[in-house]
């Protein structure tokens, strides 16, 4: 046995990943309903999505505290036993606002469904908004706020995206203490009226699917007046700013800066982005990527460094993300753009792409095992408005995609006058 | 019910196998019984510098993560107080490149310099992050500090101050690694679509050949019991005013753990648990307050924090607190709070052992706890908890001369 030579591997490009198909119903009142039923443990997660996000609200704040305030109060039940309820079962049930959605999500033993989906029904029928849980929603709100604004990274991440969408777009916008002094339950309880009790939800069950799910789901949300989403919002217009570089002051003591390099990206509709994924991957998307190579593995400037596309549906930005010692953060921007140099004018070698190829196929074979993973990436799809056919194409772009089409890439995008660049000590 | 199978190699490396047809994919996972308790006081941070040392490159095998991700694999590692583990998932066909990888990082490093140079600025960057460039990133430095006199939980992971690990050199790290990166000292775990006879080969192929090495003897000095409270004001520049308060439970294997475990989720698991509802709902004293403990090895802290409600007094929210914690020793707690605080461990074991790769680092712990077989019997360890138990137990936690708090306040009102 000689250990310089590695054991023979099946190469990951050849493994035929599939993605579980899900099966699909309606409720008596269209709300649509993807499942997938798999898993070894009898556990159960039951999502709720509405188009009930910060793109519908006219003044900020309202739809995230809104969607938190759910929890806080029924005609029938206090937020203490709301809590109560699901925790005597040992369930979660979390909420969570983000762009167009707002989400409710069960987590249970799948035994304890029938007690707790009346719960939730309770929930986006019947909550009240009391006065005096708002009061308590907003004052520990703007002390969390307070706590955040002292770190670079949450300022950085909101600035960064106020200057690649601009502040008014829901994309860009950020909560100052006086957004959340503002609230009052008459603007939550409308906006409750207009986006839940009348909005539109889908609903994804993942995990050990009871036999009458379908039941159990119609007695409870069938007859509600929610209908069907579109898939589909009004865009609005991102309106960048023009100015391109900023570096930003926040805390006197800092000994590390949040740097934050950004442009503007079209969404998974458009032909070049599931390429895009194998070029970032090979760019800053995984811990042998080039940023993460040389800025953390040979120079040592940081803890970690990486770059994603953001998961928005209308448009999205390209993003480079760090937190580097405070001396080194001009020299960790310059390797940046060093990097995006190099991926323009020289041709990715086969050694180096095989690499990303088979760890890019070896990762999406591991994110799909157990159901929630599973479901996790349908409901991406189906709320892109994408089907099963994106999965395959992204597939296929992994094992295909050539040196010279990644070079291209780099040229049309990783071009340093369309970033903006942040940072912040 | 999770099944394994388990077997020893003549150089005392244990290995366990737990076998899952209905997943694709093979976990192997390494731990190593070294953490930052077994360390020099002088020379703090070590295991988990030399955590990252790991991939930089073994005897035989120039970089460890290339490999692997060519495999289409992922990897990823982390150190505790108590251990260092090491796990990597990848296609189950694939398996022997994870042997052959973790196989060669056992029987010796490259101990290069470079790497060496470059991981400990990197860990620095890692202090910074977390630690330093953060509002209360101190807190369990100096809480630490505090609650233990001698034994070595005195310090964090990440090390007792930068310049620990500036200083730490490759003559440290070379002992480092031949002292407890030995088989006896290591456990290896491999889940997921793997037979137990294909990893007994593989074992024997690629670890058998690595020599046994000297069985590390952890003595550490063991903490004594505190007989008089402690207590420490911090000023910094934090937007708001923070109690911490630390009490002595139990080491792991005590049976007294699981009901010192169910005590902080009466006390501060989620929103219908004791504390938040009287403290953040009811008088509106604290913004949050949460009560956990570590589940260290030896015998760990329990503790609460919580964030003050600006303009709130320190000694008015201090009172409220211990005023739960009365209610709790003297009236102890309702059966439904007792089947709550079940129903809640019930369901998180369900969901932690969805994964295969939770399931292999569960196995690997409780083998360094004594016995993999833990961990079928943890779910009735806590169903046998009784609401006396509770009350007694937090009679004697909750013992003030057993208590250590940091009042930490903002300098910037």
């Amino acid at each position: 046995m000689d250990r310089k030579i590695a054991p023979p591997i099946k190469d990951a490009v050849e493994f035929d990943l599939q993605l579980k198909p899900y099966e699909y119903f309606t409720l008596d009142n269209g709300v649509p309903v993807y499942t997938i039923n798999a898993g070894t443990q009898d556990v159960l997660q039951v999502e709720l999505v509405f188009y009930a996000g910060n793109w519908f609200e006219d003044k900020k704040c309202v739809a995230s505290a809104t969607n938190f305030m759910l929890k806080n109060g029924t005609s029938k039940r206090t937020a203490f036993q709301l809590n109560e309820d699901f925790e005597y079962y040992g369930a979660y049930c979390s909420r969570a606002c983000y762009n167009e959605t707002a989400v409710i999500s069960l987590s249970m033993l799948s035994k304890y469904l029938p007690k707790l989906l009346p719960v939730v029904q309770e929930m986006i029928t019947d909550s009240i908004f009391p006065e005096e849980e708002l009061a308590v929603y907003k004052q520990n709100s703007k002390q969390r706020l307070s706590v955040s604004l002292q770190k670079c990274d949450f300022v950085a991440n909101r600035l960064i995206d106020a200057y690649v969408y601009g502040e008014q777009h829901p994309y860009g916008t950020y909560t100052n203490a006086a957004d959340i002094d503002a609230l009052d339950t008459a603007m939550l309880k409308k906006y409750f009226q207009q986006y839940y009790l009348n909005g539109s939800c889908v609903v994804f069950a993942s995990g050990k699917i009871p036999a009458n799910l379908q039941e159990q789901l119609n007695a409870n949300f069938g007859k509600l007046s929610i209908s069907k989403p579109t898939f589909s919002v009004d865009n609005i217009l991102s309106k960048p700013v023009s100015e391109k570089k900023y570096r930003i002051q926040n805390d006197p003591n800092g000994v590390q800066g949040a740097i934050r390099i950004a442009r503007p990206f079209p969404n998974r509709h458009d032909p070049d982005f599931m390429k895009v994924m194998v070029l970032n991957t090979l760019f800053g998307g995984f811990f042998g990527s080039r940023l993460m190579s040389n800025i953390r593995e040979d120079k040592g400037y940081t803890y970690g460094i990486h770059s994603y596309v953001q998961n928005h549906l209308q448009q999205t930005a390209w993003m480079i993300s760090t937190e580097a010692g405070k001396d080194v953060c001009e020299a960790t921007v310059e390797e940046v753009y060093k990097e995006m140099k190099l991926l323009r004018e020289e041709p990715v070698g086969e050694e180096e792409l095989s690499l990303v190829r088979n760890y890019l196929m070896g990762t999406i074979l591991g994110d799909l095992d157990g159901p929630f993973q599973i479901m996790g990436r349908w409901k991406n799809l189906i709320l892109n408005n994408l089907d099963g056919n994106y999965f395959y194409d992204s597939i296929k772009t992994i094992k295909q995609i050539s040196a010279e089409e990644l070079s291209a890439l780099a040229k049309k995008y990783l071009v340093p006058e369309d970033f903006y660049e942040l940072v912040v000590i | 019910m999770i099944h394994f199978e388990r077997f020893i190699l003549p150089n005392g490396l244990r290995v366990l196998v737990h076998e899952d047809k209905s997943t694709p994919m093979a976990v192997v996972n390494v731990l190593y019984d070294v953490g930052a308790r077994d360390e020099d006081p002088n020379k703090t941070g070590f295991a988990h510098l030399f955590e990252h040392l790991m991939f930089g490159g073994s005897i035989n095998i120039p970089v460890y993560d290339e490999p692997l991700q060519q495999a289409g694999g992922e990897n990823n590692a982390y150190t505790t107080n108590d251990l260092t583990n090491y796990y990597c998932q990848l296609p189950a066909e694939n398996v022997e490149t994870a042997f052959w990888l973790e196989s060669d990082r056992m029987l010796s490093l490259a101990f290069g310099k470079k790497s060496l140079e470059v991981q400990r600025k990197v860990v620095c960057e890692e202090f910074k992050e977390h630690y330093i460039n953060k509002p209360y990133g101190d807190v369990w430095h100096k809480m630490r500090e505090l609650a233990y006199t001698i034994h070595p939980y005195r310090w964090m992971t990440i090390g007792a101050s930068l310049s620990h690990v500036e200083n730490a050199t490759l003559e440290d790290v070379k002992a480092f690694f031949f002292k407890h990166y030995t088989p006896s000292n290591a456990i290896l775990v491999v889940a997921g679509n793997v037979s137990p006879e294909k990893v007994k080969a593989l074992a024997e192929k690629w670890f058998g050949p690595i020599p046994a090495g000297e069985k590390y003897e952890r003595n550490l000095p063991q903490e004594p019991k505190q007989t008089a409270a402690r207590s420490l004001e911090v000023k910094a520049n934090v937007p708001l005013d923070a109690l911490y308060k630390c009490w002595h439970i139990y080491s792991r294997t005590d049976m007294r753990y699981y009901v010192a475990d169910l005590v902080t989720d009466i006390l501060g698991g989620g929103g219908s648990s004791r504390l938040y509802q009287a403290l953040v709902k009811e008088k509106q004293l604290f913004s949050n307050i949460e009560c956990y403990h570590l589940g260290s090895t030896d015998t760990g802290l329990l503790t609460i924090e919580g964030k003050l409600v600006k303009g709130v007094n320190m000694k008015d929210a201090e009172a409220a607190l211990n005023e739960e914690l009365s209610k709790l020793q003297q009236d102890g707690i309702t059966q439904k709070e007792l089947d709550k605080v079940k129903n809640k461990t019930e369901s998180m074991i369900a969901f932690e052992d969805m994964s295969v790769m939770s399931r292999a680092a569960s196995l690997a712990m409780y083998e360094l706890l004594g016995d993999a077989s833990l961990i079928n019997v943890e779910l009735q360890r806590y169903q046998a908890v009784t609401a006396a138990q509770l009350q007694t137990e937090s009679r004697i936690i909750f013992d003030e001369k057993n208590c250590n708090t940091l009042y930490y306040y903002s300098d910037n009102k």
